[in-house]
């Protein structure tokens, strides 16, 4: 994406499109990356609840998966997940 | 420059009214459709320091925006003044002062520090207002005196901007006696 | 229309703000301009506007108060002297880099210290480059009509950005002069209904005001900046032509006086131009040309105008009521003196710096320096580049 001139961008530094943050995709900042075993997870939320993006996928209240365009690949969820369940796991992207 | 404007200088104490007496007139002025300025000295003024003020009046609008160097008229509101302040500094000949006083013409004149070609004139404006308004503030009654001496202003037009400035301000009755102390002031002058 | 009233400075332009009913103004008092909100604020306490009012703890707060309530979508005003501006000062930039349509009053007054509470134009002319557009009033009928002229210029789609309109300290804001005022329904209709071009609360669009701006867009913003100042010269002389067609008084971005033929002349701005009037009139009676350019709009700075209005004079002194320290003189003067860089009929140039601090400015001085114009009118001399009117030396 090439930078727009002066002439085409809004006066005063506003940012027009609200919520354009979604067109940002910070996935791509990743060294590391969470993987999520359904099988194992007691959908207590501690992820999603923990995730400063939010990149943790809800439906109906339960778990359904990650966000890789938006997840950076802190490790705060694998952190937060209850040692009993141990559903994320931290592994080094390719 | 043109000299169609008349300038006049208060000399008062602070809380004498001296810079409200200059407003007043130049209110009086502006309501008659001439062109008038009003502004005090401003220093560190406090209750019974030496304060001046200062009133322009024209028929074309003032593009003045300096000090009045000289004055045609000077007003002293209180006569200790004159041990204090030079109060004829820059005053040409034929130049008016009007002192508030309870001494005589001839005392005033011989503490003046320029004695040529000066109109003086002196009125106990004190004691005129304290028989008329009940109060020693001299300002009102040297508007008649000031008016008295030198017509610079219709009378009758200062009459009615006080009459209706000071029933709006305070009250009718406040306003009659005002009326009443410049009457009385401006037929003192006139008789001198 | 309209009534005569007597007013000093600052009741003028309370007066304007009434009548403008901006939709917030925010206030901290300082000598000289306290009573100007004092005014305001009993307009305000009398109900007779729907202002909301915000009372603030400072003049940082007084302007973030008018940037958060104009970048909301309101109309907003305030009002400052000296030390206030000073205390402003990040927010100063601010207000015209998020390009919101603000007008402010400064009354003008020496910046401390040593302390001081007179007129000079110190203060506005630290902000002469933050962007801002600055109108000065000759007299307090004038910063009446700047303030009515300055809302329809900020707002004004090409321009979108703010307004300061200074009067001087004490000479003009004490004093009690002679106003024509509008009738307020003239004012409203002249000013208009405020429609932003963002408002934060209209949730139907929102959006974001001031975000990080770093290495990638900052620049740009700027350029833009640059751009709506290029656009405010013509803006400023439509509205005033508008405001003359009206109401008749008639102002322009500067105002020649007696100058056409005149050989020497005096560049003055403020309360001393009209000062400066009285004499250029004595001096024409007696037979001489002299003349005076007056600047109302000191910024954006009106190159070419003042370029035509000055070439091809003898010589010209720039009164400068500020000091632009280790600069060539005055911010004036080094504002005319680079118009006429390269220019082949460009006339002498002198500076004097006059009345810090409010020291008086008689005709005698505005007198003094004709003289010595006239002087390097006829020997080609010019004994000091850089002079000074009343001070002891």
């Amino acid at each position: 994406m090439s930078a727009k001139t002066w002439r085409e961008i809004p006066i005063g530094g506003d940012v027009v499109d609200a919520g354009n943050a979604v067109e940002y995709k910070t996935g791509s900042w990743r060294t590391f990356k969470p993987v999520w075993y359904p099988e194992r997870c007691i959908h207590c939320l501690f992820c999603w609840l923990y995730c400063p993006e939010p990149a943790i996928l809800v439906e109906d209240g339960k778990v359904v998966g990650i966000d890789y365009d938006f997840c950076k690949g802190c490790g705060i969820c694998v952190k937060e997940c209850p040692d009993k369940a141990h559903a994320l796991e931290l592994v080094r992207e390719k | 420059m043109s000299k169609k404007m008349t300038e006049i200088r208060w000399h008062g104490r602070g809380g004498q009214g001296a810079k409200t007496a200059a407003l007043l007139l130049a209110e009086a002025a502006i309501d008659v459709g001439k062109y008038a300025q009003a502004f005090p000295e401003y220093g560190p003024e406090r209750t019974g320091a030496p304060v001046r003020a200062f009133t322009r009046i024209a028929d074309a609008p003032i593009r003045l925006h300096s000090p009045i160097e000289n004055p045609d008229t000077v007003v002293v509101l209180d006569p200790t003044l004159l041990d204090v302040v030079d109060v004829t500094e820059g005053l040409p000949s034929g130049g008016v002062v009007i002192i508030n006083t309870s001494a005589s013409k001839q005392e005033m004149a011989a503490k003046l520090r320029q004695q040529d070609q000066l109109r003086l004139y002196v009125i106990d404006a004190t004691k005129l207002a304290l028989e008329t308004i009940g109060r020693p503030i001299p300002n009102t009654v040297m508007l008649g005196a000031l008016v008295g001496a030198t017509e610079v202003l219709p009378f009758d037009v200062l009459v009615e901007d006080l009459r209706d400035k000071f029933s709006k301000k305070f009250s009718p009755s406040i306003a009659e006696m005002n009326v009443e102390a410049v009457k009385r002031a401006y037929e003192e002058v006139k008789k001198a | 229309m309209g009534k005569v009233m007597a007013l000093t400075g600052n009741e003028a332009v309370a007066e304007a703000m009434r009548q403008i009913n901006p939709d917030v103004v925010a206030a901290y008092p300082i000598t000289p301009q306290t009573e100007l909100m004092h005014k305001f604020a009993e307009y305000h306490a009398d109900g007779l506007v729907n202002t909301e009012l915000v009372l603030v703890e400072s003049e940082h707060s007084a302007l973030s108060a008018v940037v958060g309530a104009s970048a909301a979508g309101a109309r907003a005003m305030t009002a400052t002297s000296a030390n206030g501006l000073a205390l402003m000062w990040e927010i100063v930039y601010i207000t015209a880099s998020l390009r919101l349509p603000v007008v402010m009053a400064v009354v003008n007054r020496a910046l401390s210290g040593p302390i001081n509470i007179h007129c000079d134009h110190s203060d506005a002319m630290g902000c002469r480059d933050s962007g801002w557009l600055q109108l000065y009033s000759e007299n307090s009928q004038e910063a009446y009509d700047n303030t009515i002229m300055a809302v329809r210029i900020a707002e004004h789609p090409d321009v979108l950005l703010p307004v300061m309109v200074t009067l001087d300290g004490f000479i003009l804001s004490h004093t009690m002069e002679r106003i024509d005022v509008l009738e307020d329904h003239e004012v409203r209709d002249f000013v208009g209904e405020y429609k932003p071009r963002r408002a934060l609360l209209d949730v139907e669009h929102p959006f974001t005001v001031g975000p990080l701006d770093l290495t990638d867009y900052y620049f740009e913003h700027k350029r833009q900046q640059m751009e709506g100042m290029a656009h405010a010269e013509a803006v400023v002389e439509a509205v005033s032509r508008e405001f003359g067609e009206r109401f008749g008084r008639h102002y322009d971005t500067v105002e020649e006086y007696q100058l056409e033929d005149a050989e020497v002349a005096i560049v003055a701005m403020g309360s001393t131009a009209g000062t400066s009037k009285e004499v250029v009139d004595e001096l024409r009676q007696a037979g001489e040309k002299v003349g005076l350019l007056k600047i109302r709009m000191f910024r954006p700075f009106p190159y070419d105008r003042i370029r035509n209005a000055l070439r091809g004079k003898k010589a010209v002194a720039v009164l400068d009521r500020a000091v632009a320290f280790g600069s060539y003189g005055g911010p004036v003067y080094t504002d005319v003196r680079a118009t006429f860089y390269g220019v082949s009929d460009a006339p002498v140039l002198v500076n004097y710096i006059y009345g810090l601090g409010g020291r008086d400015i008689t005709p005698a001085h505005i007198r003094t320096a004709f003289d010595q114009l006239k002087s390097i009118a006829r020997t080609g001399r010019v004994e000091t580049l850089v002079g000074f009117l009343g001070l002891r030396d």
